[in-house]
């Protein structure tokens, strides 16, 4: 067994490191109140290769491995959770599904510029009445001729406003049975006519990122613009949220660095009692907890990263890992902003954001709730994962670097 | 025509650097000398504008390979370190005479950049006698290359100077070394990053370079932490800014301060 980055890996981390800290991190205060997203963050993340971080150099982006892209969601969160969040859907749940599912057509005309950063991606899979209960959804899609016609409404989307890719599910079949199996994926641009979309404010957290709506009223849709099979749409999503969920993880595990960093320095400098917090047992109970959090979830990540690398089905480990990640989190948010006492609860200091941002990650790409169910359905038998048409390619350097 | 760009690793400037056993030690990582991300950029940003190639040079032992792997990562075409048991302990003197003897070997080298000094020994002498090793002109303080032009072997640069700004035309080859406000330093790209950890870094040595050691000048006999500094904060309160104002004033006039 081999812990050991490379150094390609060092170097990428460190890159992104410095480029989130010097460029966003003067500015998150500023844009979290005004609730918008901060207008460099895509072209930067764009101009610097992020996002295209782990697609192949022959789709347009950077040929690094899928554990790299753990290591940038971390460096991203540990300054800012909206820079992640764009991570999970413009790469983990819309290009690398278009990398598993696309036709070599669909990679030239979808994945390359959105892996140049050229184009924004998302992922519009929640509705207004359906969310965990993805079956539920009522979007549809009718074909007629070559084309088919979407109407609907998508709730949630992250970059809803920014996004020019969004890949849609609609049911193609709305009286399937099971309904899962009338579902369709479909890569909607934002300019086709009937789509139209607009911001959801006053959220508790991720304020300074764009999270939005998406309408479709009649929306003509090409049928090359379908990603796979009529009917595959259930399945695309699921191995489209393995990804997206890999990086929500990775992210949290950054979000538990941040706030163990944070709290290590704050237990230093303050005293009570005549001595630094830090030597309180009670103050020591928390850091040390923070660490184990932090060791016990990015370790979980990383394994579901090597199977990603190594082409193995991971939707088992991702889960655990997202899960666990995200709820000690929120876990280490909210002792963050303990050790920081009152400062802690005022926007004077990052922790209160921690907590603000790391909730959301407990309610999105599987609730907490839905990902306990999942590892008690694998444990007790009743789950069980069938080989998809098209599995996610491992991770081959000769093919992604040439 | 090419362009040579000269660097060390250095401890990052937030380490906690200390004197124990008579050797200088820190535990954080060591970085691209936080002066030399200016002169590397500017090396990518010239061979980017004049196609020339760039090539990133340093002196010292295998650590010091990691900010060569930077340089590569930024952009620079190839990375040489100069390293010999010989140069264990040298002076600016054998510094400057092997690198020099270095640049001369790569043949066509018409610019060379030096940050504007080494953050661990906050030093900048090497510059200058580099130069005048290699018999060349040199111009520190360097804000800005106006204009330059390989094929006619000019430059024109503007110097920073406590008097103000200085224009200054010259004949390549030049030495140059480079402030802060030349350029906003460039990330390494991740296709660089791929480059540097693949890259094959050569090591030349002073039989390689025709370089006798022979003694050195100066020798370093003994190092010692700064005494600390020692002070007292006071705030001053009062009544009014007026007030506030008028106490600071006398208190620093008792203390000889003003
Ligand atoms: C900031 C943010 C960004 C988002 N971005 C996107 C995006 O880009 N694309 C997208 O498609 N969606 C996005 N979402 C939506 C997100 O994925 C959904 O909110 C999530 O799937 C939960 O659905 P819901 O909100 O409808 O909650 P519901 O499904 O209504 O669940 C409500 C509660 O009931 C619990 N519950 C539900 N079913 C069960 C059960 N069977 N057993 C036990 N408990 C259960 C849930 O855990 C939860 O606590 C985003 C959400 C947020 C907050």
């Amino acid at each position: 067994m081999d812990f050991s980055l490379t150094e390609e890996h060092l170097m990428a981390q460190q890159m992104v490191r410095d480029f989130a800290h010097n460029e966003i991190y003067p500015t998150i205060k500023e844009w979290d109140r005004k609730q918008q997203l901060n207008p460099i963050v895509l072209p930067r993340m764009a101009e610097l290769g992020i996002l295209g971080i782990n697609i192949p150099v022959r789709y347009g982006g950077q040929g690094f491995d899928y554990l790299t892209l753990a290591l940038v969601c971390e460096e991203l969160e540990r300054v800012d959770t909206p820079l992640r969040v764009i991570m999970s859907v413009h790469m983990g749940l819309n290009s690398m599904s278009v990398l598993q599912w696309g036709t070599e057509e669909q990679k030239q005309r979808f994945l390359v510029p959105q892996a140049k950063g050229e184009k924004y991606a998302a992922f519009g899979l929640t509705e207004p009445n359906a969310g965990s209960d993805v079956a539920a959804m009522s979007s549809t899609a009718r074909r007629e001729g070559d084309v088919y016609i979407l109407n609907g409404e998508k709730m949630w989307i992250s970059l809803a406003t920014k996004a020019h890719h969004i890949l849609v599910f609609a049911k193609t079949d709305p009286h399937a049975n099971p309904p899962h199996s009338g579902i369709t994926a479909f890569m909607i641009t934002d300019d086709m006519k009937g789509v139209t979309s607009g911001d959801i404010h006053d959220k508790l957290g991720v304020r300074a990122g764009s999270t939005g709506w998406v309408a479709m009223q009649d929306v003509e849709v090409p049928v090359e613009n379908r990603i796979g099979e009529e009917g595959e749409g259930f399945y695309i999503a699921m191995a489209a949220l393995d990804n997206g969920r890999y990086t929500v993880g990775a992210g949290a595990v950054g979000l538990i660095r941040a706030c163990l960093e944070d709290s290590i320095k704050y237990a230093h400098s303050r005293e009570t009692f005549g001595k630094p917090i830090a030597k309180h047992q009670l103050v020591q109970q928390k850091i040390a907890f923070m660490q184990q959090w932090y060791d016990a979830s990015k370790l979980l990540i990383m394994k579901a990263g090597w199977l990603k690398n190594i082409g193995q089905r991971n939707t088992r480990e991702t889960s655990v890992a997202k899960w666990y990640a995200t709820d000690m989190s929120v876990q280490a948010a909210l002792e963050a902003i303990q050790i920081h006492g009152a400062y802690g609860f005022s926007d004077e200091y990052d922790v209160e954001r921690y907590l603000r941002n790391g909730k959301g990650a407990v309610i999105y790409e599987g609730t907490s709730e839905i990902h306990q169910l999942m590892q008690a359905g694998y444990a007790l038998g009743f789950r069980e994962d069938r080989p998809l048409r098209c599995e996610l390619p491992a991770y081959d350097p000769e093919f992604w670097q040439n | 025509m090419h362009v040579v760009v000269l660097t060390k690793s250095t401890p990052d400037t937030a380490a906690k650097v200390s004197v124990e056993g008579g050797t200088v030690t820190w535990k954080e990582a060591m970085v691209l000398n936080p002066w030399d991300e200016y002169a590397v950029t500017e090396a990518v940003l010239l061979k980017e504008a004049h196609k020339v190639k760039a090539t990133v040079m340093t002196l010292g032992k295998e650590e010091h390979g990691e900010a060569l792997k930077q340089g590569i990562a930024i952009g620079c075409d190839q990375g040489i370190r100069i390293w010999d048991d010989g140069l264990e302990g040298h002076d600016s003197l054998l510094y400057a005479r092997s690198v020099a003897a270095a640049v001369q070997k790569l043949g066509d080298a018409s610019l060379v950049i030096f940050g504007k000094e080494f953050s661990d020994t906050n030093t900048d002498q090497h510059v200058y006698q580099v130069a005048r090793k290699l018999g060349w002109t040199v111009l520190g303080s360097v804000a800005k290359i106006l204009e330059i032009d390989f094929g006619a072997g000019t430059i024109k640069v503007e110097r920073l100077l406590e008097q103000g700004k200085q224009i200054v035309t010259s004949k390549l080859p030049v030495v140059i070394a480079v402030l802060k406000d030349i350029n906003e330093p460039k990330y390494p790209s991740f296709i660089g990053i791929r480059k540097a950890s693949k890259a094959d870094i050569p090591v030349w040595g002073l039989a390689d370079l025709g370089v006798d050691a022979g003694s050195l000048k100066t020798k370093v006999t003994a190092l010692a932490e700064p005494p600390k500094r020692e002070g007292e904060v006071e705030m001053i309160t009062g009544d009014s800014a007026a007030q506030i104002a008028a106490t600071l004033a006398d208190k620093l006039l008792e203390d000889k301060v003003l």
